[in-house]
């Protein structure tokens, strides 16, 4: 008999959670939450009165039923040869990669490296990634990797908006750009009033560009063509216009880079740098800036700094760019990226150097150009002289039985349109595969072959001649052996949750379960083309549609769309389906998006995003929207109203008792509720947003639903709506089904399909798709009670933290019956001001104790939110309380003068094993102290590899690349 | 020493010092922020300042003071032109922090009338009652 799945993935058993409820006087885990959560908003019963059908979520299986379930899954998808090309491309993944990084919980179990003492590892393989962006575009910053390709040309075009003096409102287009991105470029700009002229800028003379703020060019073109862009770049500029370029960094290992070319701003993918096309994502996006555009980029950036004994260190630089601190004057909305992916990419590059790289690169531009030169004696016209790996055919009327020849012979074209194919060569293509595609377009060569001139494919004028990953980095690892260990140094730099609880508020670090994450790397899963015909994928479109109508059934909406590929993307998607939803009744005059001032920032950037004016609502004492400013602002705004977002429960960490009035407010004033999903975790089970008053959410699965953080990515952000918002959800011209399951609950049961008809927020259509399995398989196996058990455990832990935790820290805010959600407040700023010690003092000492800090000064400046979540057992909970007990204890010796407030355990924390072990001892306690503070350390410890790293530094010396080899050896 | 009585100050925690006026010159100030904001903004990384030449009107987001972990914004306490920007605070934007009412200035204006600005023990009792608040 197996163990069931929950009893693995809730970290608490019978007997801890007993002893946890005797310690906060309850009986049950259902009466804690019960307690807790107002009974205005509990879930109406499924199956039963309230909702007039069975449940869509079946019991749940085993483990090993799951494995065979996603095995039956996987065996519905058909892996065909991709020649498609359009920015997606098969890749080999180095095995070393594939085994020591993507499959590696160290790497991929890590959160963002908000603090950097114990994330050096994935810090400098990000560097390493900024850097190949930088070099291989020749610009000077690249930040730490975008969304994806179509995402990191929209911000291109916000970045050249800010940036540009000119006053115009038209974004100029490449006629040659990747489809994707024309029509994702097309939902973005109008929600922000930009006009998009489009322009064949091959043939368009320089004199005849509009006037506009910035010029975006595909280099190479969507149709293979290599255009040099210098003419078009020069009249931008002269016109006060930036120079926006996707590149393929493939292609420049071989072409001029952009940089060289006059280009403002690089962006693009790194997908074909061993990622897998996964059927959409996730992969690495990328953009790079000029020198002086560095604060306009959006997204992370690593950068260089020191720590406190002057040794070279890591950080997140520029923080004051992003979205959680300038909220609606944030250069972006996006928080996540891809961090895993980005790692991957750099990873490649760094095993196969720059000379590799361009072999690669040489091999692919070589059989594209044998392909040409063999369908041209065989007859064929391909129309564009100058191709990197991607031909054009002029094939009047057979483009559709010409792709079908092929699709029989497991090859897959593009046909641009009747007349019309192109076919894209990538690392993966055999002589075999060119010959057995020749053959499908009946090109071979019969009787006496007619010799043809093997023409050049690169234009001179753009061959390469800068030098490009000189660093020792790219240099060095080649022998598998040796990028085995330094993958392995660099994971052992770093605290992920293989090494102990990361009890991050509001970012819900749970378990990752292995059987989740195993058919990732399927080739049935990953190998797949996100615009392959729909007969290959009937897997994949089964499995989505499934998790579709599971999510949608927990949040008690009516359909899901799973394509925004992070939190940030979900926020946008739900409010553009708002502006939808108004406009398509004649109300464009609704732009008003009200928002408490305790939301996360995130909010505020993607309201500007979604075209809406952002009113900011108070809150009062106790952290809850202040329901009378609500009115005065409601009032003060009735015919413009848009919408409300707030977080459920709220960022504080509390269920509001008010939140269906506030709902009903704003639905009485003609507004939209938009409820943040990111606290869903306090919920699921007991409340559904959808009922209690939503309109709209984003979830994020790499929060409730299992999907690791990748170290800051990958994510995924699916929009879930009520019927009326549904229409208005994201769609995607090249998606497999337009129609959508409609769940319905209560009234709206059992109701059809729906057709989500909004601007697409992603690249692919539906987003990242690759890793859908393991929130498929989390809900597969927890089943409808199991996810509720969860909600239980996490809320028990939670409120035993905050009870066990109250007599040394104030928890700073409570809801009804004096309980908190799923997470809680620590007040650290009464300990500052009696002792001097703050909160970074606390969370660096974490540190020496083997712990990753809880979130710091979020949402409330000077405390710690601490939010267990429900996969960690008692021990580990208790040895993390234990260690806030004893820091305490630290601080109060501060305060009672046992150690000078300069020159204590707290402040030089965290301690290196050199800091101990080299020079001499003469701080006013002792080594033990400093490194063991508790026994079990000795046998079991997690060694920082840097001291406080010094972040003002970093940011007044803004160093974003590889640092000498010798910048190393000061200090 | 800074002679706290001879500053002015605004709500927004900006200092004001009138300089002495040149014959027949409008009258112009210095401004700045107080050690109280540099201190809540922590250490200051970056500084964005309007150029010479530049009208600014009273009350008016005229500039911004980064740190590491929060923005800043600098209001324009006066309607006037800017005479001059502190190219040295531009280059070590630590000078906000370590030295807010000498080297850490921040803008020069030429003004026509001065509004009402706050004393230092006026402004003293605001940070007494912004303390109190927290």
């Amino acid at each position: 008999m197996a163990v069931p799945f929950v009893d693995r993935h809730i970290g608490t058993d019978a007997a801890a959670q007993a002893v946890m409820l005797q310690t906060l006087g309850y009986d049950s885990v259902n009466a804690l939450v019960e307690a807790a959560v107002p009974e205005s908003i509990h879930a109406a019963e499924i199956g039963a009165d309230g909702v007039g059908r069975a449940s869509v979520i079946p019991a749940p299986a085993t483990e090993r039923e799951v494995s065979a379930e996603l095995r039956a899954l996987a065996s519905q998808n058909s892996v065909k040869r991709s020649m498609i090309g359009l920015g997606y491309y098969d890749t080999i993944t180095p095995a070393v990669i594939k085994r020591n990084v993507f499959e590696n919980p160290s790497w991929y179990t890590a959160y963002t490296p908000y603090q950097p003492e114990i994330s050096q590892g994935r810090l400098e393989a990000l560097i390493n990634f900024q850097t190949m962006v930088a070099e291989l575009t020749g610009l000077t910053t690249s930040n730490a990797s975008m969304l994806d390709e179509s995402t990191a040309v929209a911000e291109g075009m916000l970045l050249a908006r800010r940036a540009s003096k000119q006053a115009s409102h038209t974004f100029v287009v490449d006629a040659d750009a990747l489809p994707q991105t024309k029509a994702l470029l097309a939902s973005r700009a109008e929600a922000v009033g930009i006009d998009l002229v489009e322009l064949d800028l091959a043939s368009t003379a320089p004199d005849d560009l509009p006037e506009s703020f910035g010029v975006f060019i595909q280099y190479p073109g969507a149709s293979g063509r290599i255009v040099d862009p210098r003419p078009v770049i020069e009249k931008a500029h002269a016109g006060g216009a930036l120079a926006v370029v996707a590149a393929d960094l493939l292609a420049l290992t071989l072409l001029e880079s952009p940089g060289s070319l006059g280009a403002d701003v690089a962006v693009g993918t790194t997908q074909r740098f061993g990622v897998p096309m996964g059927f959409g994502g996730p992969h690495a996006g990328y953009m790079a800036v000029r020198k002086g555009l560095e604060r306009q980029l959006p997204g992370r950036l690593v950068g260089v700094s020191v720590d406190a004994v002057g040794n070279r260190a890591y950080r997140l630089s520029l923080q004051a760019r992003e979205q959680h601190i300038r909220r609606e004057k944030a250069t972006s909305n996006i928080c996540t990226a891809q961090v895993l992916l980005a790692i991957m990419a750099g990873m490649y590059a760094v095993y196969h150097g720059p000379d590799g790289l361009k072999a690669i690169a040489t091999e692919v531009n070589e059989r594209a150009r044998d392909l040409a030169t063999t369908l041209r004696a065989g007859g064929f016209e391909v129309v564009h002289e100058h191709f990197f790996d991607t031909l054009t055919l002029a094939v009047p009327g057979r483009a559709h039985a010409l792709a079908d020849s092929a699709y029989a012979r497991g090859y897959l074209l593009n046909v641009v349109d009747d007349d019309t194919l192109t076919v894209s060569v990538d690392e993966t293509t055999t002589p075999a595969d060119l010959l057995a595609v020749t053959d499908a377009l009946d090109a071979l060569p019969r009787g006496s072959a007619t010799y043809t001139e093997v023409l050049p494919s690169l234009p001179a004028a753009l061959i390469r001649s800068t030098d490009y990953l000189t660093h020792p980095v790219f240099n060095t690892h080649r022998s598998e052996t040796s990028m085995m260990r330094y993958l392995k140094r660099l994971a052992d730099y770093d605290y992920a949750l293989d090494r102990g609880m990361i009890p991050l508020g509001s970012c819900t670090m749970k378990l990752n379960a292995a059987t989740e994450m195993e058919a990732v790397s399927w080739p049935e899963f990953a190998g797949l083309h996100p615009f392959a015909p729909r007969d290959d994928v009937t897997g994949y479109l089964s499995l989505i549609d499934q998790l579709e109508t599971w999510l949608a059934e927990v949040t008690g909406y009516d359909s899901v769309s799973l394509q925004p590929n992070a939190g940030s993307q979900g926020e946008l998607a739900g409010l553009l389906a708002i502006r939808g939803y108004h406009r398509s009744r004649g109300d464009e005059a609704r732009t008003i998006c009200l928002i408490p001032s305790s939301a996360h920032g995130t909010n505020a950037a993607s309201a500007v995003l979604a075209g809406m004016k952002v009113v900011v609502v108070a809150c009062d004492e106790l952290g809850n929207v202040d329901v009378d400013d609500l009115r005065a602002k409601i009032d003060g705004h009735a015919d413009t109203l848009a919408a409300l977002m707030i977080t459920y429960p709220s960022t504080h960490g509390v269920y509001e008792h008010d939140v269906v009035d506030i709902c009903r407010l704003v639905h009485e004033a003609g507004g939209q509720v938009y409820v943040d999903g990111a606290n869903l975790n306090a919920v699921l089970g007991f409340a559904r947003f959808g009922e209690f008053g939503g309109d709209v959410s984003h979830l994020n699965l790499h929060k409730t639903f299992c999907i690791p953080h990748g170290g800051g990515g990958p994510g995924v952000g699916p929009v879930a709506a009520r019927a009326h918002l549904a229409p208005f959800l994201p769609g995607h011209a090249f998606a497999q089904k337009q129609e959508h399951p409609l769940v319905g609950v209560g009234a709206s049961a059992g109701a059809g399909t729906v057709v989500h008809a909004g601007g697409a927020v992603s690249g692919a259509p539906y987003g990242s798709s690759s890793i859908l399995p393991i929130s498929w398989a989390y809900v597969r196996m927890m089943g409808s009670e199991g996810l509720k058990q969860a909600t239980g455990a996490a809320v028990l832990a939670a409120n035993y933290v905050a009870v066990r935790l109250r007599d040394h820290y104030p928890v700073l805010y409570a809801g009804d019956n004096g309980l908190v959600a799923h997470e809680c407040i620590l007040d650290l700023r009464p300990l500052k001001d009696a002792t001097g010690v703050t909160v970074d003092d606390v969370a660096k000492r974490l540190v020496d104790y083997g712990f990753h800090s809880p979130t710091m000064s979020f949402p409330v400046a000077g405390t710690l939110m601490v939010e267990p979540t429900e996969s960690e057992d008692l021990a580990e909970i208790d040895r993390f309380i234990d260690a806030m007990i004893a820091i305490k204890a630290e601080a109060d010796a501060v305060q009672a003068g046992e150690w000078p407030a300069g020159d204590n355990p707290l402040v030089n924390a965290p301690h290196t094993a050199q800091s101990i072990a080299v020079g001499s001892w003469e701080h006013p306690y002792d080594r033990e102290r400093a490194v063991y503070p508790v026994q079990s350390l000795i046998s079991h410890k997690y060694w920082p590899p840097v001291r406080r790293i010094d972040q003002a530094y970093g940011d007044r010396n803004l160093f974003c690349a590889c640092p000498p080899p010798e910048a190393f050896e000061e200090g | 020493m800074t002679d706290f009585d001879q500053l002015h100050f605004t709500a927004e925690h900006e200092w004001v010092r009138l300089e002495p006026a040149a014959d027949g010159a409008a009258p112009s100030a210095t401004i700045g922020i107080t050690a109280y904001a540099a201190d809540k903004l922590g250490d200051v990384v970056y500084v964005d300042l309007p150029d010479e030449g530049v009208e600014i009107a009273d009350g008016s987001v005229v500039g911004e003071i980064e740190s590491t972990k929060s923005v800043g914004e600098l209001f324009a306490p006066v309607n006037g032109t800017i005479l001059a920007k502190n190219s040295a605070v531009e280059d070590s934007p630590e000078l906000v922090n370590s030295d807010p009412y000498g080297e850490g200035w921040l803008i020069r204006v030429a003004f026509t009338e001065l509004p009402d600005l706050l004393s230092y023990p006026e402004y003293q009792a605001l940070l007494s009652d912004e303390e109190a608040s927290h």
